[in-house]
Parts: C-alpha cells; sequence; structure tokens
C-alpha cells in the first residue's frame, strides 16, 4: 500500500521523532510511505480560535498537496489533527463559501487516518510484538486524547495496541477520560482554568507510578509534559507511534527528566 | 454569516440575566481560589456523573431516544410560529390567558400587573429558569411584592442574597454547614439548636414553608414542557413543592421561553425518558405535573402563561447556533465540564452557566453585548458536553462558530497579540515552503532553553504557557528536513 504522511505541523517542527517512528512502523509492515511536500498544517488553531478567514488557505493548503499525490491512504500521527481534516475542513470551506473546496475536502478527509485507526482497521495490526516486534520494557499510563476519543471514536485502539508491546506493563490512569487542559489557544486564552486542569491530570499520572505517559497527540503530550517537566516529576511522555517503532535491537530511550533528546532508529 | 430572515421585524436581543459582567478568564481566576467551592463541585459533579451513566448506560435505545428528542426539537423550531399559535388558541379555549413578552422587562411588568389585579403582596414559587432570567423576583420586590423561593436549594440562595451557580443544584456551591449557618442568620423562627444534619435542615425548610403554602393566593412557576395540540404544561421536580405551589394557589402564572413546546402530548413518551436520566441521573423524577386551562372546584381558577421570547428569536436566527435553543435544562453538560467543574458557575455571569451558557448567552444576547464575547472562549473544546447531551447540541462546534462571530466582530480595531501571531501563522502554514523556511529558525529556540534543554519563561500571551508548563528546546531539525535528507531531495 502506499501511505501519504501527513506529519502535522507540531511534530514536523517539534517532535520529528513521532513521524520517524510513524514510518518506521509502516515501513516494517512492507508499504511505501509518501510526504507530499507542500503540507504544512490542519489549520485547526485557526478555527478553534474562530479565526475562519485565516483558515481558509491553511485548509486549502492541506487539500492541494493530498490531492497532488497519488496514494491509497494518508495517515497522521494525531487524531486532534485527523478530526480537523475529516470535520472541520469541509466546514471551513462551506462557511467561506467555496463549494468546489468543500467537496475536495471531504474527499481528502475520507482517505485520511489517525495512525491507530490505519494500523487496526486497515493495515490489521492486532499484535504488534509479533507484528512490529515492539518492544518497550518500562511501565506506561496512557492518556486518551480528547478528539481522538470522542470526535474519532478509537475506543480501545491505541490503548490495545500499547497492550500488545512486548515487555511494556500499561498501568490505568484515573480519570483518563478528563481533558488535560490544552485546547490550543485556550492554554493561554483561559491559563489559570487550563493550569488547574493539568495539575489534576499530572497528579493522576503521576499516582500510577508509571514511568511514561503515552498518548496519541503530541499536541496534548506537549502540554502535559510540560507540566510534569515542571514539577520535576521525572515522568517522560512518549507518542504511541515511538513506542510501536522501538524494538529490542534498537530500542527507543525513555527521556530523562532533563528530557534528553531521544535517538529512534528508523528500520 | 447568513441569517435566515424570520419574517420577524425587530429582533431585540435578550435582556436580563444573561450577561458576565466581568471577562471570564478573570471570573474563573479569582472562583478558582475558593478551595472549598472546587471539593463541593468535584464532589457534586462526579457524583451526579456517575448517577447519569448508570442509567443512561442500562437502556438499549438510549441514542435513539437522544435522536428523537433532537429530531423533534429541530421540527419544533422550524414550525415554532405555528405551533405557538395553536398552544395560545388551545390554552385560552381551556379557560387560560396567554401573555406575549419580547424581553425580561415586558415579562416583568405583565407578571407585576397580574400579581397586582389579586391585591396581594406575597407569592410563592416553583424552581424556574426563566423567572431567574428575567430577574423577576428582584424586579417584584423593587415593587413591594415578596416572591419565596419553595425549593430547598434556590431557597438556600434566596436566605443567603445570594445567586444560584447550577441550573440544577443552584447551591452545589454551598456545603451543610454553611447552609446551616444561612438558615440560622436569615430563616424566620428558626431552633437556635439546629445542626448541619441534612434531615434536621429540610425539616426546618419544611416548616417554614408549609406557612407559605397555605397561605399563598398567587403562585408563579417555569414549565418544562408546553403541549401545542392541547395547550398542557408540565413541570418536573422532585421535592413536591411544585406540586404544592401548583395546585393550592388561586391564581398559576407561568412563564415559559417560546422554545419549550413540544407538539404533542405522545411527545413526553421521550423527553421524561431523556430528562430525568440526564439531569438528576434517575430513572424518573418524584414529581411530575400535568396540567391544562382551569378546571372548576380544582385547582387554581386562574391561569396565565407568558410566553417569553428575550432574545430566543436572536438565537433562532443564527442557523449554525439555534439548536442551542432545544435545550432542556437538564445540566448534564455542565456536570462534564472539566472547566464548570474547576471555576463553578458564578464565573459564567448569566443565569446560564457551563457549556450551554457560554453558547445560549451569547446567542440571546449577541455576542458583542457586555463581556458575553468572552463566554464561548470558556471550553478546551474536549466534547464531554456534545456526548453528554440529551437532544444532541454540538456544543463545541457552536461554541467555535461564536468565536468566529467575536472575532469578526473585532476585525478593523487594534489587532491583539494573538491576532497579529495568527495572521502571520497563517501565511506560514499555508504554504509547505514557507513552514519549511520558518522551521529551519527553529533550532535558534535551543539558544532560549537552559542547560536542562527547556525553555522555562515565555513573553506576551505565551506566558500564560509558561506558568505551569515547560517547552522542550525545538529539535536541530525538522522531519521535513530529514526527510528530505534521507530522500536525497534539496
Amino acid at each position: 500500500m502506499k501511505i501519504a504522511l501527513f506529519a502535522t505541523c507540531i511534530v514536523d517542527g517539534m517532535y520529528p521523532r513521532a513521524a520517524q517512528a510513524t514510518v518506521a512502523v509502516l515501513e516494517r509492515l512492507g508499504h511505501e510511505v509518501v510526504f507530499p511536500k507542500g503540507q504544512a498544517c490542519c489549520g485547526q488553531m485557526h478555527v478553534n480560535s474562530g479565526y475562519f478567514k485565516e483558515a481558509v488557505p491553511v485548509v486549502a493548503n492541506h487539500v492541494r498537496a493530498f490531492e497532488s499525490e497519488d496514494y491509497d491512504v494518508a495517515v497522521a500521527p494525531s487524531g486532534s489533527c485527523v478530526a480537523s481534516v475529516k470535520h472541520q475542513h469541509p466546514m471551513v470551506a462551506r462557511r467561506a463559501g467555496d463549494a468546489g473546496l468543500e467537496e475536495r475536502a471531504t474527499a481528502v478527509g475520507k482517505k485520511t487516518y489517525e495512525l491507530s485507526e490505519l494500523l487496526v482497521d486497515v493495515l490489521g495490526v492486532t499484535n504488534p510484538a509479533e507484528q512490529l516486534g515492539s518492544y518497550f520494557p518500562h511501565t506506561v499510563t496512557y492518556h486518551p486524547s480528547c478528539h481522538g476519543m470522542r470526535l474519532l471514536k478509537l475506543g480501545d485502539r491505541q490503548a490495545g495496541l500499547l497492550r500488545g508491546v512486548k515487555g511494556l506493563e500499561l498501568l490505568d490512569l484515573p480519570e483518563a477520560d478528563q481533558c488535560c487542559g490544552f485546547g490550543g489557544t485556550f492554554s493561554v486564552k483561559n491559563a489559570y482554568v487550563s493550569s488547574a486542569m493539568l495539575a489534576d491530570k499530572a497528579a493522576n499520572i503521576r499516582s500510577t507510578g508509571a514511568s511514561v505517559c503515552a498518548g496519541g497527540d503530541y499536541s496534548c503530550l506537549m502540554h502535559i509534559g510540560g507540566g510534569l517537566s515542571r514539577q520535576g516529576s521525572g515522568v517522560a511522555t512518549l507518542h504511541l507511534a515511538e513506542i510501536l517503532a522501538s524494538t529490542e535491537a534498537a530500542p527507543v530511550a525513555v527521556p530523562g527528566p532533563a528530557g534528553q533528546p531521544v535517538k529512534v532508529v528508523v528500520k | 454569516m447568513s441569517r435566515t430572515a424570520l419574517g420577524m421585524p425587530g429582533l431585540r436581543p435578550g435582556s436580563g440575566n444573561l450577561f458576565a459582567e466581568e471577562k471570564f478568564p478573570s471570573a474563573a481566576r479569582r472562583e478558582l481560589g475558593n478551595a472549598q467551592l472546587r471539593r463541593n463541585l468535584k464532589h457534586a459533579t462526579s457524583t451526579i456523573r456517575t448517577k447519569r451513566l448508570n442509567v443512561t448506560g442500562e437502556l438499549p435505545d438510549w441514542e435513539e431516544l437522544r435522536e428523537a428528542g433532537s429530531a423533534l426539537k429541530t421540527s419544533v423550531m422550524a414550525r415554532l410560529p405555528e405551533l405557538l399559535e395553536a398552544f395560545e388558541a388551545n390554552v385560552t379555549a381551556r379557560g387560560g390567558t396567554v401573555h406575549w413578552a419580547r424581553d425580561a422587562d415586558e415579562a416583568n411588568r405583565i407578571i407585576h400587573g397580574l400579581v397586582k389585579a389579586e391585591g396581594v403582596d406575597e407569592v410563592v414559587k416553583v424552581k424556574s429558569m426563566a423567572t431567574q432570567e428575567i430577574g423577576m423576583n428582584e424586579y417584584l420586590e423593587e415593587h413591594g411584592i415578596a416572591a419565596y423561593e419553595t425549593d430547598l436549594a434556590e431557597l438556600i440562595v434566596q436566605l443567603d442574597h445570594d445567586k444560584p451557580s447550577h441550573i440544577l443544584v443552584p447551591a452545589i456551591h454551598k456545603n451543610r454547614t454553611e447552609v446551616r449557618d444561612i438558615f440560622l442568620k436569615e430563616m424566620p423562627g428558626v431552633d437556635p439548636g439546629l445542626t448541619d444534619e441534612p434531615r434536621r435542615l429540610a425539616m426546618a425548610a419544611r416548616a417554614h414553608l408549609r406557612a407559605k403554602f397555605l397561605t399563598a393566593k398567587v403562585a408563579i412557576s417555569g414549565a418544562n414542557f408546553g403541549i401545542a395540540d392541547s395547550g398542557a404544561l408540565s413541570v418536573v421536580e422532585s421535592e413536591g413543592n411544585g406540586r404544592m405551589c401548583l395546585t393550592l394557589p388561586g391564581t398559576l402564572i407561568t412563564v415559559m421561553g417560546i422554545e419549550k413546546l413540544l407538539p404533542s402530548f405522545s411527545d413526553l413518551e421521550v423527553f421524561l425518558q431523556l430528562l430525568p436520566r440526564s439531569s438528576t441521573g434517575e430513572r424518573m423524577n418524584p414529581y411530575t405535573s400535568l396540567w391544562t386551562g382551569v378546571t372548576e372546584g380544582d385547582g387554581p381558577q386562574k391561569f396565565h402563561v407568558i410566553l417569553l421570547d428575550n432574545g430566543r428569536t436572536n438565537a433562532l436566527a443564527d442557523e449554525m447556533g439555534r439548536s442551542a435553543l432545544h435545550c432542556i435544562r437538564c445540566s448534564a453538560c455542565i456536570n462534564v465540564c472539566p472547566v464548570y467543574e474547576r471555576a463553578g458557575g458564578h464565573a459564567y455571569g448569566s443565569t446560564y452557566p457551563g457549556p450551554i451558557g457560554a453558547i445560549l448567552s451569547p446567542l440571546m444576547t449577541g455576542v458583542e453585548a457586555e463581556e458575553n464575547g468572552s463566554l464561548p472562549y470558556a471550553s478546551s473544546l474536549c466534547g464531554a458536553c456534545y456526548d453528554a447531551c440529551p437532544v444532541k447540541i454540538n456544543i463545541p462546534d457552536i461554541l467555535v462558530h461564536l468565536r468566529g462571530k467575536d472575532v469578526d466582530a473585532h476585525r478593523g480595531g487594534l489587532p491583539s497579540q494573538l491576532d497579529v501571531g495568527l495572521k502571520a501563522a497563517s501565511w506560514a502554514l499555508s504554504d509547505g515552503r514557507r513552514l519549511g523556511a520558518v522551521e529551519k529558525l527553529l533550532p535558534l529556540g535551543r539558544a532560549a532553553a537552559g542547560k536542562d534543554k527547556k525553555i522555562k519563561k515565555l513573553p506576551g500571551i505565551a506566558a500564560g504557557w509558561t506558568q505551569s508548563r515547560d517547552i522542550p528546546a525545538p529539535p536541530s531539525q525538522s522531519f521535513r528536513d530529514w526527510w528530505a535528507k534521507e530522500h536525497k531531495e534539496s
């Protein structure tokens, strides 16, 4: 299968290792990965902040980039950005009175999958340890991000994949379905409420005693990780893709409390 | 934004208690400092949440019921003028009198006139959001009429000269010790030895209220439902105080928002399942009262219903926002909202707090009114409210829609930091090459990080982020650059 990677702007610029790990996992399964060069961002930050006019060129760019390449399906290591591509893009086009863009955006959205959705529903990954050689000998707790959980209805897909990783001990996160308080510009516009939500999320994560908090969205993980780091908790945050990409031959290092960079071995 | 012409000249915005007087972020910041409030809210909302999930989860057709509720309300909004006229004709035919009020002030003047005509200076009240919304108690008080709340929690709030902070459990912000202190200070003739045992508190309230029920000549209620094809009205409640008010006094005045209509009696089948399970987490509420006009020798002999607009047609004219009028005031969205749980109801200013209030208040008043433009931002868009709503109001989408209206209302003025930042981001994020060029600058951010590779302080609005969170130093190269090198691209 030819798979187009939508890295998402935050992973592209700040957490390239999650996109590298996504490539590694897909290539390990024998698929070809392409990276449409024109891609930039889903525009969710603009839409969710009410800047619909400014979102239009961002949406149009995404649609253009993902129409110009030949591929079977597109994938992004983010439930939130995929939900934006699927649900917000047609709405932004409609609001701008651009029926053509709405139709094209809908077509791109239909071919776009969140990583765990692609792995489980399309590529049939049921046992990451066997099928991907996934190995991660650490205690992990898992935060299901809101948009993956509620907009994409990912259900148990991400946690199920984590459970299938050799050596990984998954510890239940209390109040897991509660938002971490990120919410994009909410975190600066309503910084105090957001921080109060984060404090509770961080306390729940720390109560599990896990050394890593995993998730499927680096936006939420940046928020949670930023709080855990400020608290000096010593708990690291890692993307699901990085954990799936980790093998016995090339285990992914758990970033220490000092946040040392992680090396991911591709292929 | 497109507006549907409804053929109603001169839509007027809602008035009364629908306004945030202070921007939400600063009001919420103050309320966050109240540790007692946060403990009470956490305890109360998580208890109701669990009860609701138990009783909604046990119904195999819960999702179909939500669909039915949503479809019924959508059809009511589409046929509202016709249904309202049918309702008016049926109430009138059964001996009731219908009044129309365009805003809070008109409603209050009509109510005052009706009470004055009965020659009384006190009335008893059934818990009602509509009368809170129009500030009726305060209006009547200014005109020498005392309106006594008979719902226990509303009574607590009224005795304390406070404002409700939740639509279902108005005194959610008070614990029982605080309640005892309020009773001791404010309740006439209360036993000075009163303890904070809930049973003793309820008995004190009961004794206080019983005298009011038996002497009141006029009662004022809201309505949960109005049935168009018969003119029947319904109030659902838990304590029986409502039943007392609806049956004992000789005159009953009901204030009902125009969106409360249902086409026919059989539609209650859907809503009397949706409402109690979503609000109190009960399979059925203890008291469901239904009445139609007046019946000789039974119940009130004079019945008036006031149909209240107060900005509802404004909301109806907003194609994206009109489904907010489907709300049946169950408060499920409030009880699951992580922002409400921390900020509390008072931070929203309006009678309607929480996620539904954050859309309903600005839809009714216009997003430009006072500080109501800050309400649609009072959400992380986690979506828990949409999942919980029994009539499937897509609150997150409407929040985002109203943010768009707020941003558009401020275009052309002095740009904020966020305006400048997001306009620049739109330029950079609408082209892969431009984003690539910006990403080349990211490693410069590494200089801002300390030895521990963390950025701990940012200027301007980003300081809101670093108040509680670090940012890792950016990587030495973007994914885009890594990919290009791997694939020998330029």
